[in-house]
């Protein structure tokens, strides 16, 4: 077991950076999920602690010593690929063994590792199968299977679900889950959706163009982004984002309103919300609720999905301005009917309006 | 778009009958042909009508004997021996030539012999040219299969990889499969040509004169092996090449797995490279054997099956019988045997190699 601690750590291809200075502080036994849109460089940065990529600059510490030209392999660590990366002429048993077969350990050793990591993947019944004959999540399994066998002090985790049916993604996410907590290791996880980052992390690294956006606990992010793209890639559907006009600033609050938002105030502890003129009010669609009168927003109904527990209705505001909100309820909404909705105005979000947003 | 032309039976036909039709006339024909003709007597230029022989072509050429001298003795029952105190044999052509006791030696002659004890032991064949250019092309498949699939994947190996340039290398080594097989023949005849060939030159060269310039091409204990060498080389490029998309196949996540485990260059290619490769390595062992027993250019423009026979191969004797000797049955025959011999050696390589499920 080890912690990992990445100082300023960069990477260019010639003259393209892909990772611009990234300080990340992994702790030992902690599950760390990096995630971000597709080529912000999460998986790069994975490659580059695994010892697939070189590193440009900076430093990488894997249990305190640096290990920026150390092989791969001798960084104790134990790397899960999104393709399996299963080998299609070996048996599944000899798939789990093959850092064993290549570390020539005997065959005692070798049977007894793999019947351990059989164990705890529960997968005893599907070790002479041949990976043909493997299911998607099966494979996933003996991938992981010959990350355990490594006994490694850092895993690696490199999209592993996405091949995956939505169902499958499910169980495997609960494993992968339950894997932490039994083995106590230190885990990476690197992933494009930010539900499996959630529901793993205990602490989540959002990146973007190659830099950290915000680093914390799953919850700090969602109820305390520190910017417009980590409010509107957390949560799912994304956060609404409204241009406001602030009226007057108080300390940590400020009375923001718009054509379409009746003024109210909101918190505003952000750096760099002006004490008047533009700004961004972010609303999640989980914290609108349909009001019948007095409502902060109004508009007319563009389309309603029904999913059975939740609703999600998209809205047109007056000024042409789309929301979305999302009802924890089955409710019926007609298109083209007039509704207002309302928000706790403590649950509103302030961001500056100079900075990008654009989640994808 | 459902158009006339994609639903209309007839125009499909018609518009595959050119191209069947050559096939047909050049490739399905003459194959069948090549059957019959060999079970007849066909010349290429006869007065006479051709007539059915059965068996006769394969049993000329496929005829074998072994028979046992046993010494001339004196009337003490001791071995003749000559000046040279060589025991003395009875001729053969005694046994072979209207001997009415040995009919299965009848017009046979002596293919290769041995001693066993005083006996002397002789292998007769009704072909010896025949059997010695079956010999010969066996000879010529079993180095040149395994030789140049090696190296060709030795290649493969060195020119799969990110360096600056290796697309010039890649281009030298594909080279020799671009130009034509007449004249890389006729280039290697210069290079072994005795005297002043290019090999002979360079030989005595690198090691100061000591080497003894020699007919390559000449000398039958040479002439087979330099034409084995020049085949390989001229062949190389393109098993190369096909080694190759087999490589670059094999998912380079698979490579990084090795990495991580560990795993040095010779486990790396034995674990990962190797049996991602099994598939490419069936396709160009059957393609390399079927070249192989093919071999003809070659011999045509260096050797013509000499020197003393030593370069005679199938597909020169067929040819060289069919229209050298206007027999055209004989040739066909030969033919037929060398598709037998090259089908049942494909199938038992893909047996041999058939990846267990």
């Amino acid at each position: 077991m080890a912690d990992v601690i990445l100082r300023n750590v960069r990477k260019s291809y010639g003259s393209v950076d892909v990772i611009k200075g990234v300080d990340i502080d992994i702790p030992d036994g902690g599950f760390v999920v990096f995630v971000g849109p597709s080529g912000c460089g999460k998986s790069t940065l994975l490659r580059m602690i695994a010892g697939l990529e070189d590193i440009s600059g900076g430093t990488l510490e894997i249990g305190g010593e640096v290990v920026n030209d150390v092989q791969a392999s001798e960084r104790g660590i134990a790397m899960v690929f999104q393709s399996y990366a299963i080998f299609p002429h070996m048996t599944v048993r000899e798939n789990v063994a093959f850092g064993l077969t290549i570390a020539g350990a005997s065959k005692e050793e070798k049977e007894r590792k793999v019947a351990e990591a059989a164990r705890i993947l529960r997968m005893e019944h599907l070790l002479d199968r041949r990976p043909g004959q493997l299911s998607g999540g099966q494979r996933q399994r003996v991938a992981i299977g010959r990350a355990i066998v490594r006994k490694p002090r850092v895993f690696l985790f490199d999209e592993p679900l996405s091949n995956l049916d939505a169902a499958l993604r499910l169980d495997m996410r609960i494993e992968i889950g339950k894997l932490h907590k039994s083995l106590g290791a230190t885990m990476v996880y690197v992933t494009h959706d930010q539900v499996e980052a959630m529901t793993l992390a205990d602490r989540i690294v959002v990146l973007k163009d190659g830099r950290v956006q915000q680093a914390g606990a799953p919850m700090e992010l969602y109820h305390r982004p520190e910017n417009r793209f980590v409010a509107g890639f957390i949560g799912a559907p994304s956060m609404n984002f409204l241009d406001v006009e602030v009226v007057s600033r108080d300390g940590n609050s400020a009375k923001v309103r718009s054509d379409v938002v009746a003024e109210f105030a909101a918190p505003a502890w952000r750096e760099g919300i002006p004490t008047s003129g533009g700004a961004i009010l972010g609303v999640r669609p989980q914290d609108l609720r349909p009001v019948e009168s007095g409502g902060a927003l109004s508009g007319s109904v563009n389309l309603a999905e029904r999913l059975g527990i939740e609703t999600v209705v998209d809205v047109t505001l007056r000024d042409g301005a789309r929301v979305l909100a999302s009802l924890a309820e089955d409710r019926v909404f007609e298109p083209g009917q007039s509704i207002q909705l309302g928000f706790d105005p403590g649950r509103a979000h302030l961001f500056p309006r100079d900075e990008p947003a654009d989640a994808d | 778009m459902a158009h006339d032309l994609t639903r209309s039976n007839r125009a499909g036909w018609l518009m595959a009958l050119p191209g069947a039709a050559l096939i047909a006339a050049f490739i399905i024909l003459p194959f069948f042909l090549a059957f019959a003709f060999s079970l007849t007597n066909q010349r290429l230029v006869s007065p006479n009508p051709t007539e059915y022989v059965g068996f006769e072509n394969y049993r000329n050429m496929l005829g074998l004997a072994v028979f046992t001298l046993e010494p001339e003795r004196d009337a003490d029952g001791k071995a003749v021996r000559g000046a040279d105190g060589e025991i003395e044999y009875p001729r053969l052509r005694k046994f072979t030539r209207g001997n009415p006791d040995y009919p299965n030696l009848r017009n046979k002659r002596e293919w290769f012999g041995w001693r066993s004890g005083e006996n002397r032991v002789v292998v007769l064949a009704s072909d010896v040219v025949f059997m010695k250019s079956l010999v010969n092309t066996v000879f010529f498949v079993l180095v040149v299969a395994p030789v140049q699939a090696g190296a060709a994947l030795g290649l493969a190996l060195l020119i799969n990889q990110k360096l600056r340039g290796i697309n010039l290398f890649r281009a030298i080594y594909f080279m020799p499969v671009v130009v034509s097989i007449v004249v890389v023949s006729l280039l290697w005849k210069f290079i072994y040509s005795p005297g002043d060939g290019l090999l002979n030159n360079v030989l005595s060269a690198a090691t100061f004169g000591a080497f003894e310039p020699r007919d390559w091409l000449g000398n039958t204990s040479t002439a087979m092996g330099a034409v084995i060498a020049m085949s390989i080389w001229q062949g190389v490029g393109f098993h190369m090449v096909i080694w190759l998309a087999g490589l670059q196949n094999i998912s380079p996540t698979l490579y990084e797995v090795a990495k991580i485990e560990g795993s040095g260059r010779w486990q790396t290619f034995r674990y990962v490279t190797w049996p991602g490769l099994r598939n490419t390595a069936v396709l160009i062992l059957i393609v390399i054997t079927m070249q192989a027993f093919a071999l003809f250019a070659q011999i045509n423009v260096m050797t013509q099956g000499g020197p003393l026979d030593s370069t005679q191969v199938l597909v020169f004797q067929a040819v060289e019988r069919g229209y050298g000797k206007q027999d055209i049955s004989g040739g066909s025959a030969i033919s037929v045997i060398l598709f037998l011999l090259v089908l049942s050696i494909s199938i038992l390589q893909r047996v041999m190699t058939r990846e267990r499920a």
